[in-house]
């Protein structure tokens, strides 16, 4: 095992030992004077502490509040300190300072970091900021700031080493990080650890780290694990490995799943999507996942890994209760798999939360419908997540649906259905009774804003 | 002259490069501590036991702190006396610190604070404001405002209506948290450097905890990031624990909340309670208002009473109410101790204002913009002079709610609305404008005086020194300015020196939006003084016989009425050096005219009003209940704005904040008493996706103000009531989706989406009961 580990910041080559492979990357920048960054919250809900990397996918914003020093081993990392050359300001910077866009200036830096790794993506918009707060300007400077043309330079000062950006292993005294480069590996090594904690993005494992101060003497990351990395294209449908990346989903879906497509632009900010990953907001099982509503509309299936052989679940049979699903210790999940649809289908997803943008939903929803010519329902897929201790499809009312004309009473009478069909808990994102009317509503919903595609 | 001038914030490019100190970014100090608290798991318990020693076996873990380590006063109230820093007999509200660890790492401290054994017996807490006043629990006598006859114009009022509404708090969501270090000297006094609005009421605690006197204890605070009114008075605590540890340890440690703490252990803006009745004309016009209103304090008083009182002062907002009562009480229940927020009651207040208005307008059928505006103070006297019995002498009501109309098409709008929403069913829109009238200067007459400390060194740079603090608003970079325009130095010869309690004392908190007005009358002053001496200087190098005709400006002093007789200010520092002239001043200025007595509840609290107008449109979807908001459009009165870019950016945020309080930002206690919206994951603050690119925002123009420094007008605080606008805009998209124009249009705040989708339902459902009162 490496007893180093190494890293690139802002341009100079550093070796890091004896710091514990959890430490996050923000309290080591911090902890070695590098102050710059900040920290907000801790959870990578705020963007103070936003950096850019590049690793293996590229240069990329994260949260370094929960990205474990592990799981940068042969990184760069660019922080706001790194950009000034020759006491230049970067464009980002100068424009973002020339606009008014800094007040109290403790969020500017990770506004700061998230416009400069915009340049590497070509992203464009409020989207690279949903991840930022700032609680002084109103947003309207900074936005002004975004606006301003700016494009990595032809020779980039700022990436500059030539290595592999290739995971290595990292221990400290008994804990270890592992970097596995095969599947094989990642599950042997599960199987000598039994104690390990499979982490791939970290946006679950991080939090947890930094909540409860719990330390993971064994992580195996599976970051680097090509056969979990693999999106494929077959004739039953599209299989998506379970390392991928909601920011790769969203660059490489292009349009063949328009519904997952639709849902990871709501979901959580960009430095999440570039961290977070199809199977762990999954396996997380939680009831307000947002992936989890939509694939169970795909008709999606599971595929569980482990060194005994391989098994394929329904996402339907997936999760078992709150938090829980059939998963079995050592086992991963493979791939997701997305069934090509027979025929065209009548789609749609909802989210409602008390933000519009980077929160945690009340209650998700997804639809999909199949309708013969004469406008009958043939098949229907609603799933939902925030009513139940799962995300869970609505069963009765698909049943319901199923040999009816898709017409507005249609519509409102499997509304009402829904309406009495959960029985979800009142918590701090809203009561029951809101719930159960959502359930109904964005039914109908669906129904106001897709009826007229159908008459057409 | 660089007053007035749209210069951006000083810091920006430190800002922007992260190298902008903040307290937890200096560098460490050698054998530094860092502290864990150990939270109460009680909403109100009694402390039975307690027993530290097994967080003492923790390696790295240093010491530990309880109510056994104050020399002084174990308390951090300012002479109040109803706060226990650290507590002894009882826990008052869920999650209160009663022992802290103090360890070489956080680590460590974290996993000593868990070994620490505590016994409680839990007592019955009180956690609502229903429940306080049942129970009569409350900080103090109830505070009244009256004026005329309610009693009496009520009963003769053509139409009587009556309601009550709860009004949430808001959490102040600071970027950056509660911090302070604090270094122990060798000779026994205390170095504090603290993210705090009031580093001289923050010495005050500190020395008071230690027992020591004030000048034992300095209090630096380089900047914050972000306060809005929450590093007040809470930021002193956590420099008393720092200090406390530090004399007990002979360390240097620095207590830093993390989100989660900082979220549950600091006070937020009181959620108030109250209940109204009104007398009206059947135009509109209002002839009597009562209103009761109840704020839910915490444990303990803080800054409640001050914040009631400008509730009261301003549940007029921008109206005439010839005969009106209104009480303010503080209930006190077991919750974290309510604070200054951004508005400090103001905003409250205004909330019950605008909902009284709303309800005149739509039961009686007319447009609410109507029967705002003719319901506005107007014309002299009477008619012109409020509730409090200060008469308003500029008033611009009249001329932001006319500029904004116009700049917002107002009217043509309001058809477009209409004709939108006739042919939608499922997705109404709404328009409406708010005003705000906000009365400017510390509702406590003596806190409205400031100091100044200029120094001038020989090469001809200065530092500047003032009471004010730099939590974003742009203070410092307006200091500067005005130093510069008042010594007629270029900008670039100064630098303002961090606020230090050891060079201006006793200074009054930044707050009340009143940074600027006081500090910058106080940094001219001290700028006159040293022009006047250098005056004499410069006269006698040219050979004048009369220093008051020289003018500063550029860097160069020259004779008014002979411009080609000038010399270099650099020449003149140097010349009055060598004349045994001093080279640094105070300035001080206190506000004039000012009084107010609380026995008849009359007098002029206020410097004068800021003034402004928003227009905002929304659109509400009406299976979900989520708004969008489409468009703002705001006209402010800024005065002679001292920066129109920091001003600006002041005006946005505000606005940005009361939007975000008065529909997102949900402050939640459960049963137990815990604050269960305690982390952003829960707690939503606006995002960029939440503004409109539609944004337009207008400072009123030829509007310098008399008395004020260069005619400059707060701005900090008022342009957050604009956003009430917001609620008011979603009212009328909600009321759109009724069959028939609804008499009352009810809506919960903060107006979430299950608030709003709630009031949806109420219009939508033709049948209701009758409102006692109607």
């Amino acid at each position: 095992m490496a007893q180093s580990l190494r890293v690139w910041i802002n341009g100079s080559e550093e070796r890091i030992s004896g710091v514990a492979p959890t430490t996050m990357l923000l309290d080591y920048l911090r902890a070695s004077g590098r102050v710059g960054t900040k920290e907000g919250c801790a959870e990578g809900d705020c963007g103070a502490c936003t950096v850019a990397v590049r690793g293996e996918r590229g240069v990329q914003a994260v949260n370094s509040c929960i990205v474990p020093l592990g799981a940068v081993s042969n990184y760069e990392i660019v922080t706001a300190e790194g950009l000034v050359r020759n006491g230049v300001l970067h464009p980002v910077q100068e424009a973002l300072a020339r606009a008014g866009g800094s007040q109290c200036g403790y969020c500017t830096p990770g506004f700061v970091m998230s416009l400069f790794a915009a340049q590497y993506s070509g992203e464009r918009g409020d989207g690279v900021l949903e991840g930022n707060l700032c609680r002084c300007t109103g947003y309207l400077p900074i936005r002004e700031a975004a606006r301003s043309p700016s494009a990595p330079a032809a020779d980039d000062p700022y990436f500059t080493s030539t290595q592999p950006a290739e995971a290595a292993d990292y221990s400290v005294g008994d804990e270890h990080f592992f970097s596995p480069r095969s599947l094989k590996g990642a599950l042997e090594l599960l199987s000598l650890h039994p104690g390990a904690k499979p982490i791939a993005g970290g946006t679950d494992v991080g939090v947890e780290l930094n909540k409860v101060g719990r330390r993971n003497a064994v992580l195996v990351s599976l970051a680097g694990v090509p056969e979990l990395r693999r999106l494929t294209e077959t004739a039953a449908g599209l299989e998506l490995g379970g390392a991928l990346t909601l920011s790769e989903l969203e660059a490489r879906l292009g349009g063949r799943v328009p519904l997952l497509e639709t849902m990871l632009r709501s979901f959580a900010a960009r430095q999440i999507r570039n961290r977070a990953t199809l199977a762990g907001n999954l396996a997380t099982a939680s009831p307000v996942g947002d992936l989890a509503p939509v694939l169970l509309a795909c008709g999606a299936r599971v595929k569980l890994v482990s060194l005994g052989g391989e098994r394929t679940v329904a996402l339907s049979d997936f999760f078992t209760g709150y938090r829980t699903t059939v998963q079995r210790p050592g086992e991963l999940i493979a791939s997701v798999t997305v069934p090509k649809p027979d025929a065209p289908r009548l789609e749609a997803v909802y989210k409602v939360g008390k933000r519009g943008a980077d929160d945690i939903s009340t209650v998700a929803a997804a639809f999909s419908l199949e309708l013969k010519a004469d406008k009958i329902v043939t098949s229907a897929r609603l799933a939902y997540g925030g009513v139940a201790a799962t995300p869970v499809r609505a069963l009765e009312v698909e049943q319901f649906l199923i040999g009816r004309p898709w017409t507005e009473r249609t519509a409102a009478e499997a509304a009402g259905r829904l309406r009495g069909l959960f029985t979800p808990l009142s918590d701090l994102r809203g009561s029951a009774e809101y719930r159960r009317a959502l359930v109904g509503n964005l039914f109908e919903k669906f129904f106001y804003e897709h009826s007229a595609e159908v008459a057409a | 002259m660089s007053a007035g001038k749209p210069l951006p914030h000083e810091s920006a490019a430190a800002h922007v490069q992260g190298t902008a100190r903040y307290t937890d970014d200096q560098p460490r100090f050698a054998g530094m501590l860092s502290a864990w608290p150990v939270l109460a798991p009680y909403a109100h318990a009694r402390i039975t036991g307690l027993d530290t020693a097994p967080a003492l076996t923790v390696p790295g873990v240093v010491s530990v702190l309880d109510y056994r380590d104050v020399p002084g006063e174990n308390d951090s109230s300012a002479h109040k006396g109803d706060e226990t820093l650290l507590p002894e007999t009882h826990v008052m509200f869920h999650k209160q610190a009663v022992v802290w660890i103090l360890a070489e790492s956080d680590a460590a401290a974290r996993t000593g604070a868990a070994l620490v054994q505590i016994s409680y017996e839990p007592l019955t807490p009180i956690l609502s404001v229903e429940e306080a006043i049942a129970r009569g629990s409350f900080h103090a006598a109830p505070q009244t405002l009256t004026r005329g006859d309610p009693e009496g114009a009520m009963n003769e009022a053509a139409y009587r209506l009556s309601g009550e509404l709860f009004v949430g708090g808001q959490d102040h969501f600071y970027l950056e948290t509660h911090v302070s270090w604090a270094v122990p000297e060798p000779d026994g006094s205390v170095h504090i450097t603290s993210s705090t609005q009031h580093p001289s009421e923050t010495q005050g605690v500190v020395a008071n905890v230690l027992g020591v006197p004030a000048h034992q204890v300095t209090v630096t605070c380089l900047r914050m990031g972000g306060a809005f009114g929450g590093k007040e008075s809470q930021a002193a605590p956590y420099a008393a624990l720092a200090a406390l540890a530090a004399r007990k340890t002979g360390r240097p440690v620095r207590v830093r909340l993390r989100r989660e703490h900082d979220m549950v252990l600091t006070g937020k803006r009181h959620p108030f309670w109250g209940c109204y009745e009104v007398g009206f004309s059947s135009e509109g016009l209002l002839g009597a208002v009562r209103l009761e209103l109840y704020s839910d304090g915490g444990f303990s008083s803080d800054l409640s009473m001050p914040v009631m009182s400008r509730a009261l002062f301003h549940a007029d907002n921008a109206y005439f109410v010839p005969h009106l009562h209104v009480s303010g009480r503080v209930c006190k229940t077991h919750k974290v101790s309510q604070t200054a927020f951004r508005g400090f009651g103001g905003p409250q207040g205004m909330v019950f204002c605008e909902e009284i208005m709303d309800r005149v307008a739509r039961h009686l059928g007319l447009a609410p913009e109507g029967v705002r505006a003719r319901n506005f103070y107007r014309g002299n006297g009477e008619t012109a002079t409020t509730h409090y019995g200060q008469e308003i002498i500029d008033n611009r009501l009249g001329r932001v709610w006319h500029d904004v109309l116009k700049a917002s098409d107002f009217a043509e709008r309001k058809a477009d609305v209409a004709a939108f929403n006739a042919g939608h069913p499922h997705t109404k829109r709404g328009l409406a404008v708010t005003p705000v009238k906000f009365g400017v200067s510390f509702n406590n007459t003596p806190m409205n005086q400031a100091g100044a400390l200029v120094l001038i060194y020989l090469d001809g740079s200065v530092g500047l020194n003032h009471g004010g603090t730099e939590m974003g608003q742009g203070l410092y970079t307006k200091m500067l300015q005005v130093a510069s325009s008042a010594l007629g130095v270029p900008l670039a010869q100064f630098r303002t020196l961090p606020t230090a309690t050891d060079k201006v004392p006793n200074t009054s908190p930044t707050a009340a939006s009143s940074g600027a007005d006081l500090n910058g009358q106080a940094v001219r002053s001290a700028c006159e003084t040293l022009k006047a001496r250098l005056a004499g200087v410069a006269a006698k190098l040219l050979g004048l016989s009369a220093p008051e005709d020289l003018v500063f400006e550029g860097g160069v002093v020259y004779c008014r009425f002979q411009p080609s007789l000038r010399v270099l200010f650099i020449d003149v520092v140097r010349q009055a050096y060598l004349a045994q002239v001093p080279l640094f001043a105070t300035g001080f200025y206190r506000t004039p005219n000012l009084h107010f007595n609380a026995e008849t509840g009359k007098g002029r609290p206020f410097h004068y009003f800021a003034y402004g107008a928003a227009v905002s449109e929304v659109e509400v979807d009406g299976f979900t209940g989520e708004f969008r908001l489409r468009r703002v459009d705001i006209v402010e009165d800024a005065g002679a704005s001292l920066n129109p870019l920091v001003d600006k950016g002041q005006i946005e945020g505000g606005f940005v904040q009361g939007m975000g309080w008065l529909t997102m930002e949900e402050t939640l206690w459960d049963a137990s008493g815990r604050f269960v919206t305690n982390a952003p994951s829960v707690y939503k603050i606006p995002t960029i996706a939440d503004v409109p690119e539609d944004f337009n925002v207008t400072l009123l123009p030829r509007a310098a103000q008399e008395g004020v420094i260069y005619g400059s007008k707060a701005v900090g605080e008022p342009p957050l009531m604009l956003a009430l606008s917001v609620r008011e805009a979603i009212r009328e998209a909600v009321s759109a989706f009724a069959p028939e124009v609804p008499r009352r249009v009810e809506l919960a705040l903060p107006a979430t989406p299950e608030a709003i989708l709630r009031a949806v339902d109420a219009v939508r459902t033709p049948t209701r009961e009758p409102v006692p009162g109607d």
